[in-house]
């Protein structure tokens, strides 16, 4: 391997983290999804006061696997899936067993990765599901049939793909029926109970979860505690919160966010030098990047297969390629002077990659401009040195009582930065952590990095405004009316990545519609519509602008640099279209040539020709 | 003077009491001129030293007085002789007075340029502000700083007063520098001048700012409270990361008769459907796909054009909410600053108001941010107020980006007080760990704080400019060993440290460490802390200093260990490469000089392979297996390639390093398969 000219320029801590989180798998997910197909699943299940939303529970269960599919393809694409129907006329399964008919597609496995393909034919499954599969109670008293055992026996063989020590395996049972066996004899109903919940809990035993996703009628609930309490084996506790927390499931999986989802890996091993002769091992994780749609891949556009990208090096006085690291060179002093490779990635070398602790300051010292890049989330491992984590908790917890956070010199990064240390507690909400504990650490910015641009703005020895009381209270009122309640960080989702999600899938999917994406990201209109809003605002403005309907006059000297913007039409100088016609647009100067773009608002970037070819086009229309 | 460039003057004390620190002086106005003759060659410098013992400035010859203040070199583009000359800066032997000095340089600023001239106009005064001024003729001291400052806001001149304190010698009378701190106040609150104390050689090179960027707004437009309310405001960077400049590539192919020659490298990249394949394909037949679960999905770059989200420039107010709400490690990105409109009163007024009612009730504001028209995507960032302490600046806010929902990854980690007890701290430990917390203090007070960012220079940034210098002088220049100032931020304060030292014994000696002795060879990582074959490394402390024991090569005794320590050396990723390379002609000689010695070739190959596959280099291997194979067929070794196949040494499939392009089952079979015809032949 030679050393890659361009590896030493790039920003190279950006670069073994994205390698790090790129679509590798590590733990990866089996699911087979189990659908009830019978025909008391067909029945429409309608409020009588809402006729025109006549929903079956069988469209319930397949719109939701359908929308549930969408989102897995794009967050978890390694995971495998399967999708089972029982109570068919039909049969298709490995076992060829009666009444249970495993849907797929060509190119695929029966439990396999989701494909376009999949989700396209699924998404259609109920306009041939009558011809193709067929809908046939499948527990038959007199022939011992048991579809929901078979079903069970099928999923099962299915997830026996893959170690269960990396994957989770998974079954989703979807039914309307409470008591399968209800209408058996009561000696065949005890056998058939018997046995299927052996079944099941073999599986079970097997480490596969089972997790039943059930229909209620509108006039009768789903009484779990009927058959299904023992088949996915809920205790008691559980049961009570088991119906309440059903509708919630189907929704969360319709409505999941589009986000790929990434495995747990450790970014970075560091090594913590607190002091001489102790140091502590500690894993750094990115919690926190900019998430991206995913690799581009080149294709070829005719062929739509992909291309390779190959860089060539071309010395332009021989059009010899050049081999091997270049050198580099920089003009100084009226000299090329040369560096190699090797030397340049020698003067970035200056420490041992270690994180050195040289002490506390109080956390107010850490002001809001201290920041470069996302942080980096530490946290203690005992795994090679023994003694990392108490060392780490005792530091931890002083840190959050005394408010200090630590600053300390990281040699990891190119180049090596001053890093802040901000102890983190853990926070949860509703069972869930919503901060994990440990530390984060802030990246600072060296002295050049940071601009004087507040200096940029004072007039020496002219004051600038200040608001007087009565402008402060009006603002406080703002403030108080405008308080977002609830707001948490994140709760938006990115307009632009679930756009593009949208996109995708409708080109893969061959779909007519985009699909709606909300931006969360705006003003929430309403809200700001209020009355008491709308006053608060309009005291505010009255207070800082009086009654002048003008909102601003200038004040002082103009701005300069208006000048450069006298893209104004009275400035226009000749006739354009006159010029165009005649071809004579080469003639003027481009400052002038964008004079007529600045007026016209178009883009004055590019060269010439393009600037003119711009206004030619602008014309034509 | 055109607008963009700058005509400056370093104004140095050169009297007794700066002789200490003059070396860093220099240091810091050598990388100044340095930087100046590659990004702004065309920026103007005067030097002038005070606390001469001669005078030699055109005031003193005009009208007399101004002593001691010696004109090293007048207003001129900046060369190479200036910046020779800033590093031998003469030693004075008097004490200067500053206020002379800066007359004396006002007036070399303004004859120099007149003021209507464009472009920016500065001066750096250095000096340790300990020396008595002398009263003016007329009027107070008072008096003559502000007309001085008033003339210098005029005339638009800048200034920045640095202020080293470190080493005040006993003659330095209180009373005086208390005068002075007052003097330089004055200048501060009258002119556009700024007043830097710096405490050590560290904060010197920080605090001499190198970079001049000209700012430039990324918007400029309306932070819209809702469609009724509107304040005008600008947005600057407030910090961006200085990068090593981007070096040309140089290309030495052309003959060196030839004196028209470039020596330029174009970068051309070629797209194929296949590596073999001779076709190119035209940047226009290419289409950008995108992974949907096993398929890649074409999406044209027309498509992506009409159904992208689309934008429109602005800066919109969500809301406002508690400043604890939103957690420091949030931000994402540098930091951006909204000001005000400078030629708005009235917004200047309103960011204000809400700015400083926020530092007041501890809000912050939400804003969803557009900055140009088209732009790919919003931003979600946080508005915090950044209320100024100086008079004449008016209150802006910071703003700094936030994640979106598909940025954060929720992992669980176990919380703390789930954790063994064994591996919690005691009360007694953790009496230590507070007790160190508090006394490894950086910032006793906000003035004695060190190691502020805003403060600190960038090392790799020195060491190159250094570097360069050296090299211009002569080609094979070695790297100069890092600067010994730099020490201060890359290791604890001796001094510090030696003040705590009694907590930092009782740190260590209750917070005991040691390798875990269980971990198996297995893990790569273990491999790399154990340098050479000692016994009784399971108790060893780790130290820092792992350094004693590298190894750089891989020597005739023990190529295996040494081997293994070298790959393992995390302090660069060439010493892998070097490793291999290295292990590589190591085996090779011993196959060469095979007598029947053929186990330890053997063995050497079987830790290359390892570490090529615990390094993922499974190419580096598997064509070195080749080039082996080959060798033993030349030299007739057809014993040790049977060795190979008793010892199953294959190459390195797919399975073992996802690199590989030899897939499982060929891998194995290599030697039974190339064997064969050669034992024939």
């Amino acid at each position: 391997m030679e050393l890659d000219p361009d590896d030493v320029f790039r920003d190279e801590d950006e670069d073994p983290e994205n390698d790090f989180f790129q679509e590798k798998e590590a733990s990866k997910e089996f699911v087979v999804y189990l659908i009830d197909a019978s025909p008391k699943m067909f029945s429409s299940t309608s409020h009588s006061e809402e006729e025109d939303k006549q929903e079956s529970h069988f469209h319930i269960a397949v719109s939701c696997i359908a929308q549930s599919l969408k989102s897995h393809i794009i967050n978890r694409s390694n995971d495998e899936i399967a999708i089972c129907f029982f109570n068919t006329r039909e049969k298709k399964n490995l076992q060829d067993l009666n009444g249970v008919y495993a849907f797929n597609v060509p190119e695929r496995e029966c439990i396999d990765r989701p494909t376009a393909r999949l989700i396209k034919e699924f998404d259609l499954i109920e306009e041939s599901f009558d011809k193709d599969i067929g809908s046939q109670t499948g527990i038959v008293s007199d022939s011992r049939e048991n579809s929901l055992y078979s079903a069970l026996w099928v999923a099962q063989a299915l997830l026996r793909k893959g170690s269960s020590k990396t994957a989770d395996k998974r079954m989703f049972l979807f039914t309307n029926e409470d008591d399968p066996f209800g209408n058996m004899r009561i000696s065949v109903k005890e056998d058939m109970t018997r046995t299927t919940l052996q079944r099941a809990k073999d599986a079970r035993d097997l480490g596969i979860s089972i997790e039943l996703l059930p229909l209620s009628q509108p006039d009768k609930q789903f009484n779990i505690t009927l058959f299904y309490k023992d088949l996915i084996g809920l205790n008691s506790d559980e049961l009570i919160e088991f119906m309440p927390s059903v509708g919630q499931k189907l929704e969360d999986m319709k409505d999941q966010l589009k986000k790929r989802v990434l495995a747990k890996r450790i970014a970075k091993r560091i090594t913590f030098v607190i002091c001489d002769g102790l140091s502590i091992e500690l894993n750094g994780y990115a919690l926190l990047r900019p998430a991206i749609p995913g690799s581009i891949t080149w294709l070829d556009s005719t062929t739509n297969l992909p291309v390779k990208v190959e860089r060539s090096y071309i010395c332009t006085d021989t059009g010899a390629i050049m081999q091997g690291p270049i050198q580099r060179i920089q003009p100084y002093k009226n000299q090329n002077v040369m560096f190699t490779v090797e030397e340049l990635s020698q003067v970035k070398r200056i420490s041992t990659g270690h994180l050195r602790l040289l002490g506390f300051k109080p956390l107010n010292c850490l002001k809001d401009y201290h920041n470069l890049k996302p942080s980096t989330f530490l946290y203690p491992s005992d795994k090679e040195v023994i003694g990392s984590t108490r060392a780490f908790i005792a530091l931890h917890r002083s840190m959050i009582q005394l408010q200090r956070f630590a600053v300390a010199f990281y040699g990891g990064t190119t180049p090596p930065r001053l890093v802040a240390l901000v102890a983190q507690e853990e926070i949860e909400s509703d069972g869930g952590q919503v901060e994990p504990p440990g530390m984060n650490m802030i990246y600072l910015p060296y002295a050049n990095d940071i601009r004087d641009v507040e200096e940029l703005h004072s007039k020496p020895g002219v004051a600038a405004p200040r608001p007087s009381d009565d402008q402060l209270k009006k603002a406080s009122a703002l403030m108080r009316r405008l308080e977002l309640k609830d707001f948490s960080v994140c709760q938006f989702a990115n307009p632009a990545l679930q756009r593009h999600y949208a996109i995708l899938q409708a080109i893969a999917l061959d779909e007519n519609e985009l699909r709606e994406t909300r931006d969360e990201t705006l003003p929430d209109e309403e809200g700001m519509n209020r009355p008491a809003v709308v006053k608060a605002i309009e005291q505010f403005k009255q207070s800082i602008y009086g009654d002048d309907p003008d909102e601003e006059s200038d004040s002082g000297a103009k701005d300069k640099s208006r000048k450069r913007k006298a893209g104004n039409a009275d400035d226009v100088k000749y006739d354009y279209i006159e010029l165009a016609k005649t071809g004579k647009l080469k003639d003027l100067t481009v400052v002038e040539l964008k004079t007529y773009l600045t007026a016209n608002s178009l883009p004055v970037g590019g060269k010439k020709e393009v600037l003119i070819n711009r206004i030619l086009t602008h014309i034509g229309k | 003077m055109a607008r963009n460039r700058e005509g400056l003057v370093l104004l140095i004390d050169v009297g007794p009491a700066m002789h200490s620190v003059l070396p860093d002086v220099e240091k810091a106005c050598s990388l100044l001129l340095q930087k100046k003759l590659i990004y702004n060659k065309y920026d103007e410098v005067g030097i002038v030293v005070f606390g001469t013992e001669e005078t030699g400035n055109e005031l003193a010859r005009e009208i007399g007085g101004y002593e001691h203040v010696t004109v090293l070199r007048n207003i001129r583009v900046v060369d190479e002789v200036v910046a020779e000359h800033v590093k031998q800066l003469p030693r004075g032997t008097v004490a200067g007075d500053f206020l002379d000095a800066v007359i004396v340089e006002m007036d070399m600023l303004i004859k120099m340029y007149s003021a209507g001239q464009k472009g920016k106009k500065r001066m750096c005064l250095i000096t340790n502000a300990a020396c008595p001024t002398k009263d003016p003729f007329e009027g107070t001291k008072d008096d003559q700083v502000s007309t001085i400052a008033t003339k210098m806001a005029a005339e638009g001149i800048k200034m920045e007063s640095i202020v080293m304190r470190s080493n005040l010698i006993g003659d330095a009378h209180e009373k005086v520098i208390e005068e002075n701190d007052h003097l330089l106040n004055l200048f501060s609150s009258n002119a556009i001048a700024k007043t830097v104390n710096v405490e050590s050689p560290l904060s010197l090179l920080g605090s001499l700012k190198t970079r001049r960027v000209a700012p430039v707004t990324l918007f400029r437009g309306d932070l819209e409270i809702n469609p009724t309310m509107k304040i005008k405001v600008w947005v600057y960077k407030k910090v961006a990361e200085e990068r090593l400049s981007t070096l040309q590539l140089y290309s030495d192919k052309a003959p060196p008769t030839d004196k028209f020659a470039k020596h330029e490298v174009k970068i051309d990249y070629d797209y194929k459907v296949t590596a073999e394949s001779t076709q190119v394909i035209a940047p226009e037949e290419r289409v950008k796909g995108f992974r949907y679960g096993p398929q890649v999905i074409p999406i044209s770059p027309d498509e992506i054009e009409t159904l992208k989200f689309k934008t429109d420039k602005g800066m919109k107010l969500l809301g406002f909410t508690e400043a604890s709400n939103i957690l420091r490690h949030y931000y994402m990105k540098d930091v951006n600053i909204v000001v005000p409109d400078p030629s708005k009163e009235k917004s200047v007024l309103a960011v204000s108001a809400i700015a400083r009612e926020m530092k007041e009730t501890n809000k912050v504001a939400i804003v969803r941010c557009v900055w140009r028209n088209g732009q790919d995507n919003v931003v979600v960032g946080v508005l915090t107020p950044n209320v100024s302490e100086r008079e004449d600046t008016p209150d802006s806010f910071y703003f700094n980006v936030l994640p979106f929902a598909e940025d954060v990854r929720e992992f669980p980690f176990p919380s703390f007080n789930k954790l063994p007890s064994s591996w919690k701290p005691d009360e007694q430990q953790q009496a230590v760990a507070d007790n160190l917390v508090k006394m490894l203090d950086l910032a006793p007070s906000a003035k004695e704080e060190v190691l502020l960012p805003d403060l600190t220079p960038n090392p790799v940034l020195q060491r190159f400019y250094e570097y360069l210098e050296l090299k211009s002088k002569s080609t094979d220049a070695a790297l100069p060993p890092m600067d010994e100032t730099f020490k201060r931020i890359m290791e604890q304060d001796p001094e510090l440290s030696s003040n705590n030292k009694s907590i930092m014994d009782a740190f260590r000696g209750s917070f005991e460490v040691k390798e875990n002795p269980k971990l198996k060879k297995a893990s790569k990582r273990l491999l790399r802390d154990k340098p050479s074959g000692s016994d009784d490394e399971d108790n060893r402390m780790i130290t820092y200093d792992a350094n004693k024991h590298k190894i750089d090569i891989v020597g005739d005794a023990n190529p295996i260990q040494d081997f293994e320590a070298m790959i393992s050396r995390r302090d660069n990723h060439d010493w892998a490469i070097k490793a291999i390379t290295q292990m590589k002609k190591r085996i090779v000689k011993l196959v060469e000089n095979c007598t029947d010695e053929g186990d330890k070739a053997l063995e050497c190959v079987l830790a290359l392979r390892k570490g090529c596959v615990l390094e993922q280099e499974p190419k580096q291997f598997n064509e070195f297996l080749n080039h082996l194979f080959e060798l033993c067929q030349e030299r007739k070794l057809s014993h040790f390639l049977k060795h190979f196949t008793s010892k199953k040494i294959t190459l390195i499939p797919k399975s073992e390093a996802p690199d590989s392009d030899v897939v499982d089952e060929n891998a194995d079979d290599y030697f039974t398969v190339k064997q064969e015809p050669m034992l024939e032949s």
